[in-house]
């Protein structure tokens, strides 16, 4: 392996971006390859495949035998809102490989005893990310109902390029939204990101059921990161 | 740690691999590349070697890393890198093969 990949590599990796280390197993040279890197033919269709499945493997292309390394960050999710659907939530996802950490300045809902187990921030949503960046491999829902608490976090996601955006509330309630962050400077085709009304439409009534479907939403845009800007360029 | 969303420094195979470079040591990286069957790691699994025999990391669940780190001492004095391939159908199966009936193939290479 060449010394200033791995440097590249480890840097990469700490910064918590995706990279895949493209070796060829003829003549051993390797190269960094990052997200969004344009690469042609077959090997550029096996690392995009990689870059989103996070599988590592061998592909033959151009009459060579390449072993495309794929490092992606843990993907994790942020919620904002120490709410009932949160409680439901928080489990599920980590379960489902997804750890979730909670945001919630109102300190009679962020409560250890209704939170057990799990990444607790009774603070504002300012403070928190201020400290610990969204970043692409991260979701974000906000859940608490409140635009206090839930707009600048919500603008925050959609400039940190979050894989998922979600935002609780009937589309009454979104419209209002729009309008509050097209002031905050949002533009119209970052907001059309929000997944709002939140979760995949299986009519869940309660807590727990919503949790399931923004859950799955989230499980959605994670697996098919990268799919929907081909798409619009295509 | 389970599921975090940083890297542990003080037990990542590459991070410790950089580490030595540093240091002036010469070192080996071992890669899980195929398996076959019920195989403890996964593919792009890493060991990590120096030249004195340390190690770092895993590629089975312990049971051919003796024999890849023996391989990865050559291939730093040689610095030609190596395919390895253990498995139960190996001759030498109940000395460094696979107790767990997979099949593995590591690559080994110098880095630098």
């Amino acid at each position: 392996m060449d010394p200033y990949a791995l440097k590249t590599l480890n840097a990469e990796r700490r910064a918590r971006r995706a990279v895949i280390l493209v070796t060829d197993l003829g003549d051993g040279r390797d190269r960094i390859v990052r997200e969004g890197d344009q690469v042609a033919g077959e090997l550029g269709a096996a690392i995009a495949k990689a870059f989103r499945s996070g599988n590592s493997g061998s592909v033959e292309a151009e009459g060579r035998t390449f072993f495309l390394n794929a490092y992606l960050p843990q993907p994790r999710v942020m919620v904002i809102g120490a709410v009932h659907i949160s409680q439901a939530l928080a489990p599920m996802a980590k379960i489902a490989g997804y750890p979730v950490e909670i945001v919630d300045p109102r300190t009679a809902f962020a409560t250890a005893d209704r939170f057990p187990d799990v990444a607790l921030h009774a603070e504002w949503p300012e403070d928190v990310l201020s400290r610990q960046p969204l970043d692409s491999f991260t979701a974000l829902a906000a859940v608490t109902h409140d635009p206090k608490i839930d707009d600048f976090a919500l603008k925050a996601a959609l400039d940190a390029n979050c894989f998922y955006v979600g935002a609780l509330g009937s589309r009454k309630t979104h419209a209002k939204r729009v309008e509050r962050l097209l002031a905050m400077g949002a533009t119209a085709d970052q907001i059309a990101r929000i997944h709002a009304p939140i979760g995949l439409d299986i009519g869940a009534a309660s807590p727990a059921e919503i949790a399931v479907a923004i859950l799955a939403q989230a499980i959605q845009a994670f697996r098919s990161r990268g799919l929907e800007s081909r798409d619009t360029a295509a | 740690m389970e599921n975090s969303i940083y890297l542990d420094e003080a037990r990542d195979p590459l991070i410790i691999a950089e580490g030595w470079m540093k240091d002036g040591k010469d070192v080996a990286i071992a890669t899980v590349v195929e398996t076959w069957g019920s195989a403890p790691r996964p593919v792009g699994s890493h060991l990590v070697i120096d030249a004195d025999g340390n190690f770092h990391g895993s590629v089975s669940g312990g049971c051919v890393e003796g024999a890849v780190v023996t391989e990865a001492v050559d291939v730093i004095d040689s610095g030609k890198a190596r395919m390895l391939e253990f498995g139960v159908a190996d001759e030498t199966a109940w000395q460094v093969g696979l107790s767990c009936g997979g099949r593995i193939r590591v690559y080994v290479e110098r880095l630098g």
